[in-house]
């Protein structure tokens, strides 16, 4: 099978998360749409790894799941703090790095 | 032992002490650090007695002795080492600075008993005598001037000591800025004659200068000058003598120590150290003798009306002391010092009399509310007695003779020094007159309220506040404690006042004319080389000088019973018929008034302007406000982007990685 159409798709997963990142506003959700992208570009990676036959780009997929799993435990506890603080649960309110 | 390892331990004694009370506050339990403290004077007191006997078992031409620690400065032109100069002289002021000042720590002992700041006060007075002791043993300029640096910095901490009190801490700034005039001018004074004569160290200085200098040479004049300025400042001389009246905010010891006995006669001892360089420039000698006459009138027509007990005998100590400068100036040095000593003892003796007085009115300092104390207070009383007949130097009493060579000595000189003579003659008229006021308007007269419950053994109770301006008190700060009242009532306090008494009137055997000249004697081996060695009275001029001085001292005092005692109105008729003059002198001949106007006034005025104009409109408004404005408009566009949104940024992000790769992909093809 052409690389191609697994770039699309991935290229399709990676606009998808990031138009959730832009647009959603529930912190939760722009989580679950970085994911996205991060898998998509993790698709990326392992169609060029399987079209050239070499590791590395598996290797490179390995990597970004266990920073995709770090990324998570910080971004929950980040949703977590605000909601024992009391918070809004959106992102458009936490606008303190305006300059 | 040598005498210089004395002249060591005089100095290690008061150090000690005063490191142990420093640091041992929180181990030294009650009392104890008092005790301390006074023991380390008595230590420098009787090693300032073996530098005495040591001393006096040398040959006379081999009595100025010089000792070094170690080096400071070794150049090739200026060689300064921290070396003390032990000759007649230091060992003379050693024995009266440390004898006086061991009987005022037994004193303060039992005055300053329930103040809070006890042991902090005892650390204080120490390192005053450790300072004082430094600068009267100093072998060179240098270590002069650190000396009188230290004395005038234990000033201000003693002057302050209630520092809660605004008035005691206002007292202190002006203290210390009244005596670093004089430290500026002493360094300065210091650099010409270094400059001059190449050495730092007196005997280099006194040897070359008679080389260096013809007679009244100009730069030997300024320097001499200079170092007046010093030494009047240091010693409350006119000018700058307003620091001293105010600086009796402290307690009532320490204007016993140093406002009275110790540092304000450092001047004199100044002039009498340097007199080589006073002999060569008479000039200076002369400004010297007439600022001192004028001095000793100016203060006691003000001790005349000033109505505060030890704001009273502060202008008497100026007063005295413009005697001694005189003394010291027409190159009288032993009747001068021998000035010095005995108004140490009386002075001390009436600031502690006062003491006494002033903590059975309960802190209360004002001689319009006191009176009738003679038989509250016996001991006070007799005490207080024997000062004031020293003071107004009554026939036979220490005062009478000290005085009384001071003015012979002018008058042998001839010339225009009989009118400085007739001028002190006349300051002695006013002496005895308001000596005896205090007395008479203090014990003698209708018992105060406080005297009479005193005499029932009550002690008085204020509200606490401040006695000068009767603003609130914080308590904390020990005075006016309650169990601070104690008038004459403990022992040390007496036990300090009985010798002092005794000595004020039997010291002047020391030197009768005619019959003895311990103290001249004594000091001679440091003033041989004065030209004016033989200019000295003969025994028949001072013999009619004793008589002069007992008339109007005896005149003055009688004047004082008949104004005080006797007719008791008379005064009040006086001051309603000459209120200007009143005024004149109640307002100290407005010296505050003038230099508020001249000096503080302009500069606050200056300082305002400097705050509002250039500070708040210039600094913050142009130079701080104009960059900071340049920064923010400059900065707005990136500012701008900074939304604060998190979807914002990540568009950005987004746009800025899709824009690179837009880029990369046309750039490749």
């Amino acid at each position: 099978m052409d690389v191609v159409w697994f770039l699309v798709l991935s290229a399709f997963i990676f606009v998808i998360g990031a138009a959730g990142v832009m647009t959603r506003r529930n912190p939760l959700v722009v989580l679950l749409c970085l994911e996205l992208m991060l898998n998509a570009g993790n698709l990326a990676l392992v169609a060029f790894s399987r079209m050239h036959g070499g590791e590395a780009g598996q290797v490179f997929a390995l990597i970004v799941m266990v920073i995709a799993a770090c990324e998570v435990v910080i971004g929950l506890g980040i949703i977590v703090a605000m909601y024992r603080r009391r918070l809004p649960i959106d992102v458009d309110e936490m606008s303190e790095l305006r300059g | 032992m040598s005498a210089t390892s004395y002249g060591w331990l005089i100095l290690a004694f008061p150090l000690a002490g005063m490191l142990v009370t420093a640091f041992g506050w929180r181990v030294l339990p009650g009392r104890l650090p008092g005790w301390v403290a006074s023991a380390a004077i008595l230590g420098a007191f009787l090693s300032a007695i073996g530098a005495l006997v040591e001393i006096q078992d040398r040959p006379e031409d081999a009595r100025s002795l010089v000792d070094s620690l170690w080096t400071y400065v070794a150049t090739s032109d200026v060689n300064v080492d921290l070396a003390i100069l032990v000759d007649p002289l230091a060992v003379f002021m050693c024995l009266v600075v440390s004898g006086v000042s061991f009987l005022i720590h037994v004193y303060s002992v039992a005055y300053m008993g329930g103040d809070r700041g006890y042991t902090r006060y005892f650390a204080y007075l120490n390192y005053f005598v450790f300072s004082m002791l430094l600068l009267v043993l100093a072998a060179n300029f240098v270590l002069l001037i650190v000396g009188w640096a230290f004395v005038g910095a234990a000033s201000y901490l003693l002057i302050s000591f209630w520092y809660r009190r605004s008035t005691a801490t206002h007292a202190g700034i002006k203290a210390f800025v009244m005596n670093v005039i004089g430290d500026v001018a002493l360094v300065i004074a210091a650099f010409l004659l270094l400059d001059k004569t190449g050495s730092l160290e007196y005997s280099g200085v006194f040897e070359r200068a008679g080389e260096v200098f013809a007679p009244n040479d100009g730069t030997l004049v300024a320097a001499c000058l200079l170092i007046l300025v010093g030494a009047f400042a240091k010693s409350a001389q006119l000018p700058l003598h307003t620091w001293l009246p105010d600086a009796m905010e402290g307690p009532t010891p320490v204007s016993a120590l140093i406002h009275a006995a110790t540092m304000v006669t450092a001047g004199v001892y100044l002039i009498a150290r340097t007199h080589p360089l006073f002999e060569l420039a008479p000039a200076a000698a002369d400004v010297s003798a007439i600022i001192g006459t004028a001095t000793l009138l100016f203060a006691a027509t003000v001790a005349l009306a000033v109505t505060d007990l030890k704001r009273t005998i502060a202008y008497s100590t100026i007063s005295q002391i413009g005697y001694m400068v005189l003394g010291v100036s027409v190159f009288a040095y032993g009747a001068g010092l021998f000035h010095l000593m005995t108004h140490a003892f009386f002075k001390a003796l009436l600031f502690m009399g006062a003491g006494s007085v002033i903590s059975a009115m309960g802190g209360i300092q004002d001689m319009d509310r006191m009176g009738g104390f003679r038989k509250a207070m016996p001991f006070t009383f007799v005490a207080f007695l024997c000062g004031a007949l020293a003071l107004a130097a009554f026939p036979l009493t220490s005062g009478f003779f000290s005085k009384d060579e001071i003015l012979a000595f002018t008058i042998a000189r001839g010339g225009w020094y009989w009118a400085l003579a007739i001028a002190g003659y006349a300051g002695a008229l006013l002496t005895a007159f308001y000596a005896f006021r205090m007395v008479f308007r203090v014990f003698w007269g209708d018992p105060v309220p406080e005297a009479r419950e005193l005499e029932q053994g009550h002690l008085a109770h204020h509200p606490p506040a401040n006695p000068a301006s009767g603003e609130p008190e914080d308590t904390d700060v020990g005075f006016p404690a309650e169990e601070h009242h104690i008038a004459e009532r403990e022992w040390p306090m007496r036990t300090a006042m009985g010798p002092l008494a005794l000595l004020a009137i039997v010291a002047g055997a020391l030197q009768i004319p005619g019959v003895s000249d311990v103290v001249e004697n004594f000091l001679e081996p440091t003033f041989e080389d004065s030209q004016f060695h033989d200019t000295a009275p003969t025994e028949g001029a001072e013999l009619i000088g004793l008589v002069v001085g007992a008339v109007i001292s005896l005149l003055g005092i009688s004047g004082a019973y008949v104004a005080y005692v006797r007719r008791r109105g008379i005064t009040l008729q006086l001051r309603d018929r000459y209120r200007r003059v009143h005024d004149f002198l109640v307002h100290k001949w407005y010296f505050d008034e003038l230099y508020d106007a001249v000096f503080v006034r302009p500069l606050a005025t200056a300082g305002a302007f400097g705050r509002s104009v250039i500070e708040t409109d210039f600094v913050q408004g142009f130079i701080v406000g104009g960059s900071t404005g340049i920064v923010r408009v400059g900065t707005s566009f990136a500012r701008a982007i900074q939304t604060g949104y998190l979807r914002g940024y990540a568009l950005l992000l987004l746009v800025g990685v899709a824009a690179l790769a837009l880029y990369f992909l046309l750039s490749s093809s």
